[in-house]
């Protein structure tokens, strides 16, 4: 077992994990932070996207030693300091953009990587974006005009609800 | 003006935030104290005999607490099929039996045979890896014919053969069907495969059995449904345990469309273990593991013969279709090609006679049940895909060859046993082609062909049968479950209410649209209104959400114990006010005396139910809560039409979708953003279906689409923004609400819309390609084109 020790939505945490614990398993079952989902074993589906330094991974794809003296940021730390939604969530709730909500904590988090670099993208952009985060539910359509409201566009001129 | 308020308007969802926070809670987040996991050592032999599992050195591996073989289920229950089909012999189908964990033999890749109990999951795991198996590897059969040959392998030793069912429908008009057809001016014929599908929610499954040795009391948390379903088949059939001894949970749930519906062996693992062990027992599935245990969908081989008289009106169909069960039953496998399937065959068309043939063929496959759609899908495809060749065998316009033969009349009683209410095809048609802008594609056509594309349009309609079902039709049809659903509405005595429902929400918002029914109902906030759903504890006696049931039926339920409320309410207020019953009015949360100013608020009926210091006591009891149970009195009947707009690229064979429009008739709607968002989905699976999405095995057995890496899913840029519109609404006349029932519709009417657009693309460029089967991949295309 290794010490790892990290800023976790910025508080300092730290662990014992052995050398194959994924960074996901660390989030999950060593601090409970169970917003992040874990949907396949190939860094497909994307469910577990989380940021590290600032960048999306995902972090069933990432050991957790090698997220040491890093800063991770989850679905949990994404609201407002006053707990409301923040932009992208509030959009994402206006806009229908979730359903059974299991993939939506790697959607938002995939979107906010997104309009970090991007902040007014296209709807292919946005399209090409999320091509590694898989959603069942929603045809992908109410999702990619939430992203788009995020964004600050008129999503009525592009597409109906 | 859209409504703010109740039925009709569209409140953002409740549930959201706690999903856009991460504060779900789902069943793999739940870990109890003193929790062991199971890892399950799984065949990786499509079919074979155990000769020997030699556990002894892996019991010595660190953390192993201890590990089950199939010896420890005898004894036990196996896994119970809820529905049993009579063949056309008028005998029952063949059964085999289903154990927790392999006896004796595997019989599809993936088949557990030891499971591991230990302190982590991945001393479970490494164990696992350290037990010794013998397995004598047996020829298997993947092939739904081969496998009905003389002189297959078996799957299952004790049965006949491979068959489960050679089953006919309408049986008495197999003879009338081919004279029919014997007699047509016009026969067009189809021979096509609806490819296996993997459902694939985004939650994989999960188990946690926990057992209370203080009260001898089981609780199973799972990835459900119907958690009562599962209670009921898992206590009763499986491992004895009465109900009221055993407790399931389904808390928040990762989507389902049908996968979640069936009892697993890895449920009654949990629980046994659990109980064993006295201690938890989780189990989470990776997604590999998903693959090859959940049960998969569609897989049937189909022949389609459409005959038509010489104005064009069909006469006759006749099917043949081979489905697949896969290794063992699952629990409503054999009702899917068949109730679900043979009795949606005549569409929205007057078509007299029709004879459907299924026979339903065991293989050393995983076992093939319902998802999303489930036997609608298959019956949608091969009447659109057959009208459409028929259409351009006569040299007809396809929309002109439906609407001919549109039923216009309803009640309307099909030849294959159902009978639709309500419906407008030509309706939905019409407004399907407003909103597709049918008009303006030649120039798109034009348009594409410019940049060498081949751009091609698909149509179709749809029916489907949902709100399963009636208790008593189904019972006679081999179900071996009621079909009701129920609800009880508690009113607390400050006003607010609980509705407790057997339907389960994983994704439909039920949270948010039923409470909009009763705010309706009385005149209240949707605020006052909680539902509370998916355990057994809590909730009276439910069958669950599949098949597009849970407003019509589940809904259903809620109002008719809301009603019951609003009857004691009433007594209460004529009470109160001193005024005769017949004479209170609710309306905007107050009761009111009619033709008077007297009135007194929802409120203040309710604090008098829970304080009676001032009440009837003589007439009514105390107490505000209601129980109902609904049992429907027909099947539902959403309809629409879809179309599809591809551009083919005929130097690669690749196709792209470059719109989808569906305009549906759901009957009442209750909240229209949800419902936008079901049809939305269901269209984004259906593409999935007709471009993308294959579940292969090789001639072995061997599953080659294991992973995502394999089994391609839609991803966002494989779709485009669908339109959609439900504005055609013919309300079901049987149910309170007139609702009818939206979440597989999409899934039913798109795949047919797809593939018809195809075929028109090709022959536009002057490929005389009439079918592809799906997944439509650019391999198929480019082959298709060039013979």
């Amino acid at each position: 077992m290794t010490q790892v020790t990290m800023t976790v939505n910025g508080k300092a945490v730290s662990g014992e994990v052995e050398g194959r614990t994924l960074l996901s398993t660390f989030l999950r079952e060593h601090l409970g932070l169970t917003g992040t989902h874990v949907g396949c074993d190939t860094a497909q589906c994307g469910a577990c996207t989380v940021h590290v330094d600032g960048k999306a991974v995902k972090s069933c794809n990432m050991l957790a030693l090698e997220a040491d003296g890093a800063s991770v940021d989850t679905i949990e730390g994404q609201a407002n300091p006053d707990g409301s939604l923040n932009a992208i969530q509030a959009a994402f709730q206006e806009h229908h953009g979730l359903q059974c909500g299991f993939c939506t904590p790697g959607m938002v988090m995939a979107a906010a990587a997104l309009l970090k670099e991007n902040p007014k993208p296209t709807e292919a952009e946005i399209r090409h974006h999320l091509s590694g985060n898989l959603c069942r539910c929603t045809g992908y359509h109410n999702i990619v005009k939430a992203i788009m409201a995020a964004s600050g566009q008129d999503v009525a001129a592009v597409a109906a609800e | 003006m859209p409504k703010d308020h109740g039925i009709g308007a569209s409140p953002k969802r409740r549930e959201d935030l706690r999903f856009l926070t991460g504060a779900g809670n789902y069943t793999d987040d739940i870990n109890l104290n003193g929790q062991a996991y199971v890892h399950f050592l799984r065949s990786d032999v499509a079919h074979g005999k155990i000769n020997k599992v030699d556990t002894s050195d892996a019991e010595k591996m660190p953390g192993v607490l201890r590990i089950f073989t199939g010896a420890d289920f005898e004894g036990v229950g196996g896994l119970p099929c809820g529905w049993q089909v009579t063949d056309r012999f008028g005998q029952p189908m063949q059964e085999p039996a289903h154990p927790v964990l392999a006896q004796g033999k595997v019989r599809h890749v993936g088949d557990p045979i030891a499971a591991v109990v230990a302190e982590t999951p991945e001393q479970a795991r490494d164990a696992a890896e350290a037990i010794v198996l013998d397995i004598e590897e047996l020829p298997a059969v993947v092939d739904m014919k081969a496998a009905l040959e003389d002189g297959a392998p078996k799957v299952h030793d004790d049965l006949t053969s491979n068959l489960c069912y050679d089953w006919g429908f309408v049986e008495e008009n197999r003879e009338a069907v081919d004279e029919a057809i014997k007699n047509a001016a016009h026969v067009t014929t189809l021979e096509l495969v609806n490819n296996r599908l993997v459902a694939n929610p985004m939650e994989p499954r999960v188990a946690i059995g926990d057992y209370n040795p203080a009260t001898d009391e089981s609780t199973l948390y799972t990835t459900s449904q119907n958690p009562h379903v599962i209670r009921l088949l898992m206590g009763a059939f499986v491992l004895g345990i009465p109900e009221h001894k055993l407790r399931v949970v389904a808390p928040d749930v990762g989507g389902g469309f049908g996968s979640k519906i069936f009892h697993y062996a890895e449920e009654a693992f949990c629980t046994f273990a659990a109980k064993q062990l006295k201690r938890p027992v989780k189990w989470t599935a990776t997604r590999s593991e998903a693959f090859m245990t959940d049960a998969h969908g569609r897989d049937h081989v189909t022949k389609i013969e459409l005959a038509l008289d010489a104005d064009h009106n069909f006469t006759a169909i006749r099917t043949e279709t081979h489905a697949n069960m896969g290794a063992y039953l699952s629990t409503f496998a054999p009702s899917v090609p068949t109730w679900l399937h043979g009795t949606l065959m005549a569409g929205n068309y007057r078509t007299p006679l029709i004879y459907v043939n299924v026979k339903a063929v065991f293989t050393n496959t995983v076992p093939v049940d319902a998802y999303r759609g489930a036997g609608r899908p298959e019956a949608t495809f091969q009447l659109e895909r057959v009208i459409d060749k028929a259409a351009r065998e006569l040299g007809v316009d396809p929309i002109e060859l439906r609407r001919k033969n549109f039923i216009t009349e309803f009640p309307y009683a099909t030849p294959v046993a159902v009978e639709y209410d309500t419906g407008n095809y030509h309706a939905t048609m019409d407004k399907l082609i407003e909103i597709a802008d049918i008009a303006g594609f030649p120039a798109r056509r034009a348009e594409s062909e410019k940049r060498g594309k081949l751009r091609g349009l698909g149509i179709n309609c749809y029916i489907e049968a949902c709100g399963i079902a009636p208790s008593n039709l189904v019972g006679q049809l081999g179900a071996r479950a009621g079909l009701y659903e129920s609800a009880t509405v508690r009113v607390n005595a400050t006003g607010g209410i609980v509705v407790m429902t057997g339907s389960h929400s994983h994704g439909q918002g039920h949270e948010t649209s039923f409470p909009q029914v009763i705010a309706e109902m009385i005149g209240i906030d949707e605020s006052m209104v909680e539902i509370v759903h998916g355990d057994t504890a809590n909730t009276p006696m439910g069958m669950g959400t599949y098949g597009s049931r849970s407003i019509a039926v589940g809904g259903s339920a809620m109002v008719r114990a809301t009603e019951k409320i609003i009857n004691k309410a009433k007594k209460i207020a004529a009470h109160l006010l001193e005024a005769s019953e017949a004479d209170i009015e609710l309306k905007d949360g107050q009761f009111s005396v009619a033709g008077t100013d007297k009135s007194v608020a929802w409120g203040d009926v309710c604090l008098a139910a829970y304080v009676p210091h001032n009440y009837p006591l003589e007439d009514i009891e105390p107490g505000l809560e209601e129980t109902a149970f609904y049992d429907p009195a027909n099947f539902t009947y959403p309809s629409g039409a879809y179309a599809c707009e591809v551009e083919v690229d005929p130097d690669t064979g690749k196709v792209t979708i470059e719109s989808f429009a569906a305009a549906d008739d759901f009957g009442n709607i209750i909240n229209p953003m949800i419902v936008d968002g079901q049809v939305h989905g269901g269209i984004g699976q259906g593409i999935g279906q007709a471009l993308l999405e294959n579940c292969v095995y090789d001639e072995n057995g061997q599953l080659l689409s294991a992973s995502y890496m394999d089994y391609a899913m839609p991803r966002a840029d494989d779709v485009p923004f669908y339109k959609v519109d439900h504005s055609c609404q013919t309300p079901c006349t049987h149910n309170p609400l007139g609702v009818k029932g939206c979440g597989e519709a999409g899934a039913i009417g798109s795949p047919p819309a797809v593939v018809n657009a195809v075929i028109d693309a090709l022959q536009s460029g002057g490929y005389k390609v009439d079918h592809i089967d799906m997944p439509v991949s650019p391999a198929r295309v480019w082959a298709a084109m060039h013979g």
